[in-house]
């Protein structure tokens, strides 16, 4: 029932918000939503323990073997608090950001989250299909509205991309369903079905194709760069923050379990396209000028680091993604906020025309630091149990093991790739203090020129947020044990499902 | 039955209507009024009222996926003339006769989607086509309305001369025009089943307008008054196409081994030219009449499975295909500019059309929550449980990913381009028309059982 509530508040109240005119009034009703959203979300999981509360089931559309059927296991309900925290943090730090057609605005990004919901719940694959593509949606109308000079084209390769992605895992969907005991497209039938090795390869490859763009991984990514500097930074936070989760958790939901032996066959290839995407991102991270772009990259990087983990398949491993979904969804909403308002007050987004930013606004610049060394996992800020967890479970994986010959001709085995690519990834790690270091010393540090000399007086909005977002690294950073106590479970059936190594000889 | 008979007297009755009444709103009422009453008697049939007895021999057949389709054409026709009618009269002075020969080509729908005899399919095409050549050619005074017509008619009685010619040959080697005569014969003179088989197979191909027999369609479509383009892109297009899966349903369900590459072949080569052309067109006229080959090439997927979910498919693919296009076409006449930029800030002039069109060509485009997802759904799906020619379902979805390029550069022209697009004039009516339209394509990619449940009860 909370599920469905859960969707139910941002989908009515959007709608309602198209009709509402004036600039203020729709920006309240927009904050007294997502509020009401999260005060929904949090009670609901606080007070309810059974399962039952966050099982509903109706009919749909009986002949096709598809019901409206939304479950939440743990996972669920971490990346539900997420959708749900995030937006009042969205909302309220765009605060001063004008829009045009404001109405239009927040109906859409409430209807984004609607969908977004509604992605992380469903528990039927065509339900999961129709919520992925309402999510789809409203992002693209968000993008092409508000944004930079190219916004259009842009956003148009955006869609046509994960448009792509999307029919291709409908294919797979389809393939599934013809397989299952009784044709139905319920997740638990999804989970009993019998499909012969060489469909689940294809199967495999379409699903993780549409799951691998949306994330995005090593080399459907060139999308993901461009769509995050030409948008508005409200709709970037929700894209980055929340909509790229969607691939991670997708995978997680329905690629790991339903799959495992393709999984399996797999795992190495999509590793190497992780490592190589971490390297490569980070690479160019470090080239960028433009903060945006920047962020952009390091985003690559941590997801291809996630997305590794998975396929690692590593009990301690995929609680470390599970927990690490969550802290990259708060961290990069935290860099983007910072970012909007640099370039709101200063007009520019270029590091090499700032500097000096921390003797003319101290508070900006603690906030930043905080927020930049969270997202370079150092201890004590959040991202350091969910990347310390995700390493491990890379390091002692048995995932990759195994004989393989490349070119029919080159034969290895890939015993110790597990520490391989701990050690590449691990490079990733490296380079992302050298990126994220040498932005701080950049912006922050150095001479204050014309431009960074007035400084910028943080708005109250601005810090309460930033407040907030400091507050859950730290705690999450230091204590993090009610998340990990919550996916536990939601792990445990992963690896039960996906873990195919006894049956396997390496 | 019901509707067969109403259907022709109403057009005489248009006919006559044209000396008794001069003024275009009182022929207007008398044409929305007899597809009310076609509606009627036609829900009647379904709920077992038949108005007329006439023995067929079992020629025809008003079975139940007869009926819902003609529900479905008599709503979408009636839709059509609610909103596009006003549209009919500025194409010359023979309104009544529009309205006439319309009716007629409906009378010619229901036989195609009711024949159990080849005899009543020839009958049927014809009796859509002869008027759909006037339809065409209404523009006098307009050298291109009379080129369409012209080549339409050159290259219809082509094909209806393969059509017989295939008729022929399946006669000459079952001894029958009914259909499951004729399907239960195959064995006795192969040759000349399969070669009739095939020549009644590629001119219904040439009907519905698949590769390569599709040379007319951009033309006709272009040519033809816009108003009209919208009756042949949407109803005559969908009924050619009910005419073709019952031929192969009821007809050749035997041979789909014999025939089945040969579908397959023609929707690849459907979906692939019309798509890739539609990319390059300049104006959204010739840009729909692309889509609707495009659209054609996914309607053929079913033809290519041919089991239930097919059948349910195509009815729902029908109503969704039709209703978003007769909604685009609607909006499109009353434009001056035909053109991708005569779109250009569309949506801040028009805001609720805008907001209609993006619901339309989102279905087209077939993104869910819009009756066009699901109906495209249903094609896969069917396509896919045959487990045969898996390449097919494949390069479906890739060529559906192409089809947005060109759809959503008409949402882009209307929301995000800065242009000197005019307010169009409509009426109040018009408008809440155009947003049941909207509504039911919505309606319909939810809850579709509201029109599947018909087909069994």
């Amino acid at each position: 029932m909370i599920a469905l509530i859960l969707i139910l508040i941002p989908l009515l109240t959007g709608i309602i918000s198209f009709s509402i005119q004036e600039d203020k009034k729709v920006r309240t009703w927009a904050y007294v939503s997502s509020v009401l959203t999260v005060g929904v979300a949090l009670f609901g999981l606080i007070s309810y323990t059974k399962e039952s509360a966050f099982d509903f089931k109706a009919e749909w559309m009986g002949s096709l073997g598809s019901s409206f059927h939304l479950k939440m296991d743990g996972l669920s309900k971490l990346m539900c608090l997420l959708t749900a925290v995030a937006y009042p943090l969205i909302f309220i730090s765009t605060l001063r950001t004008p829009y045009k057609n404001p109405n239009r605005y927040f109906g859409l990004m409430l209807l984004m989250q609607a969908g977004l919901f509604g992605v992380f719940v469903a528990a039927d694959a065509l339900l999961f299909y129709f919520f992925w593509e309402l999510a789809l949606i409203p992002a693209y109308f968000l993008c092409s509205t508000w944004g930079g000079e190219r916004r259009i084209a842009v956003t148009f390769k955006f869609f046509v991309y994960t448009f792509l992605g999307s029919v291709l895992m409908l294919i797979a969907l389809l393939s599934v369903y013809n397989n299952t005991p009784g044709h139905s497209f319920d997740i638990e039938s999804f989970y009993r079905a019998t499909i012969s090795g060489s469909n689940q390869n294809w199967i495999f490859w379409m699903m993780f194709v549409a799951f691998a763009i949306k994330m995005p991984i090593f080399p459907f990514h060139t999308w993901q760069p461009d769509t995050y500097e030409q948008t508005n930074t409200g709709t970037t936070m929700v894209l980055s923050g929340l909509m790229v989760k969607m691939g991670l958790f997708a995978v997680l939901r329905w690629l790991l379990p339903v799959m495992p032996f393709a999984t399996a066959n797999w795992t190495n290839a999509v590793a190497f396209l992780c490592v190589f995407g971490i390297i490569y991102a980070s690479l160019i991270a470090i080239q960028q000028d433009d903060l945006k772009r920047l962020v952009a990259y390091s985003s690559i990087a941590h997801i291809g680091l996630m997305c590794l983990t998975l396929f690692a398949v590593n009990r301690t491993g995929i609680q470390g993604v599970m927990l690490q979904m969550f802290n990259h969804g708060i961290n990069i909403i935290g860099l983007w906020i910072v970012v909007e308002i640099i370039e709101r007050n200063l007009g520019v987004k270029k590091i090499s025309q700032l500097g000096g930013l921390a003797t003319t606004s101290p508070a900006l610049a603690i906030f930043l630091t905080i927020i930049a060394l969270a997202n370079i996992a150092l201890p004590l800020t959040n991202g350091f149990p969910g990347e310390f967890l995700m390493f491990n479970g890379v390091f002692n994986s048995n995932a990759f093991d195994g004989d393989y010959t490349l070119f029919g001709s080159i034969k290895f085995n890939a015993s110790s790739f597990g520490i391989l690519f701990t050690v590449l990834a691990g490079l990733g790690i490296i380079l992302a203090a050298v990126y994220t270091l040498n932005m701080i010393r950049k912006v922050f540090y150095g001479d204050v020129n014309e431009l960074t000399a007035k400084g910028i007086s943080l708005g109250r909005n601005e810090k309460i947020v930033l407040s907030v977002i400091v507050v859950l690294i730290l705690v999450i950073g230091v204590y993090p044990k009610p998340l990990l106590d919550m996916t536990q479970s939601a792990a445990d059936f992963i690896m039960s499902r996906a873990d195919v190594s006894p049956f396997l000889k390496k | 039955m019901n509707a067969l008979i109403i259907t022709a007297v109403w057009g005489v009755v248009m006919m006559f209507g044209g000396i008794w009444f001069k003024k275009g709103s009182a022929i207007r009422s008398l044409g929305i009024a007899g597809m009310v009453v076609l509606l009627l008697v036609n829900i009647l049939e379904m709920n077992g009222t038949e108005l007329f007895t006439i023995n067929f021999k079992g020629m025809i057949q008003f079975d139940r996926f007869a009926l819902l389709f003609n529900t479905i054409i008599f709503i979408s026709v009636l839709l059509y003339f609610l909103l596009s009618a006003r549209d009919m009269e500025k194409v010359g002075i023979n309104y009544a006769e529009y309205f006439a020969l319309i009716f007629f080509i409906l009378c010619g729908v229901t036989l195609v989607s009711s024949f159990k005899s080849l005899l009543i399919l020839f009958l049927g095409i014809e009796i859509i086509s002869i008027p759909l050549y006037i339809l065409t050619g209404s523009d006098k005074r307009n050298l291109k309305s009379n080129e369409a017509a012209l080549k339409y008619f050159l290259l219809g009685a082509f094909s209806t001369g393969l059509m017989l010619m295939g008729i022929a040959m399946l006669y000459g080697s079952s001894g029958s025009f009914q259909l499951e005569q004729v399907g239960l014969s195959a064995a006795k003179f192969p040759t000349l089943h399969i070669a009739g088989m095939i020549l009644l197979l590629f001119s219904m191909s040439f009907k519905v307008s698949a590769a390569p027999f599709h040379f007319w369609t951009p033309d006709v479509y272009d040519g033809a008054p816009t108003v009209f383009t919208s009756f042949m892109a949407t109803i005559v297009k969908v009924a050619a196409f009910i005419g073709f899966i019952r031929l192969l349903y009821d007809g050749f369900e035997y041979m789909q081994p014999t025939w089945q590459l040969w579908i397959a072949i023609i929707t690849a080569a459907t979906l692939l030219i019309g798509n890739i052309t539609a990319v390059f067109q300049q104006s959204v006229k010739r840009m729909l009449a692309y889509s609707s080959i495009a659209q054609a090439g996914f309607m053929m997927l079913a033809l290519f499975a041919l089991n239930t979910d097919a059948r349910e498919g195509l009815l729902l693919y029908a109503a969704a295909y039709c209703l978003a296009t007769i909604g685009i076409f609607a909006v499109l006449v009353k434009m001056h500019d035909y053109t991708f930029d005569g779109f250009n800030g569309f949506a801040k002039q028009n805001p609720l059309l805008a907001a209609t069109m993006v619901v339309f060509l989102l279905s087209l485009a077939g993104i869910p929550l819009t009756a066009g997802f699901l109906s495209k759904f249903y094609m896969l799906k069917a396509a896919l449980a045959t487990g045969k020619y898996f390449w097919l379902v494949v390069f479906a979805v890739l060529m559906a990913a192409v089809s947005v390029y060109y759809y959503f550069r008409v949402i882009q022209a209307m929301y995000f381009k800065e242009g000197e697009s005019i307010k169009l004039e409509t009426t109040r009516p018009f408008k809440y028309t155009l947003l049941l339209l909207a509504a039911l394509v919505i309606v319909l990619g939810i809850y579709p059982n509201l029109l599947l449940y018909w087909f069994y009860f």
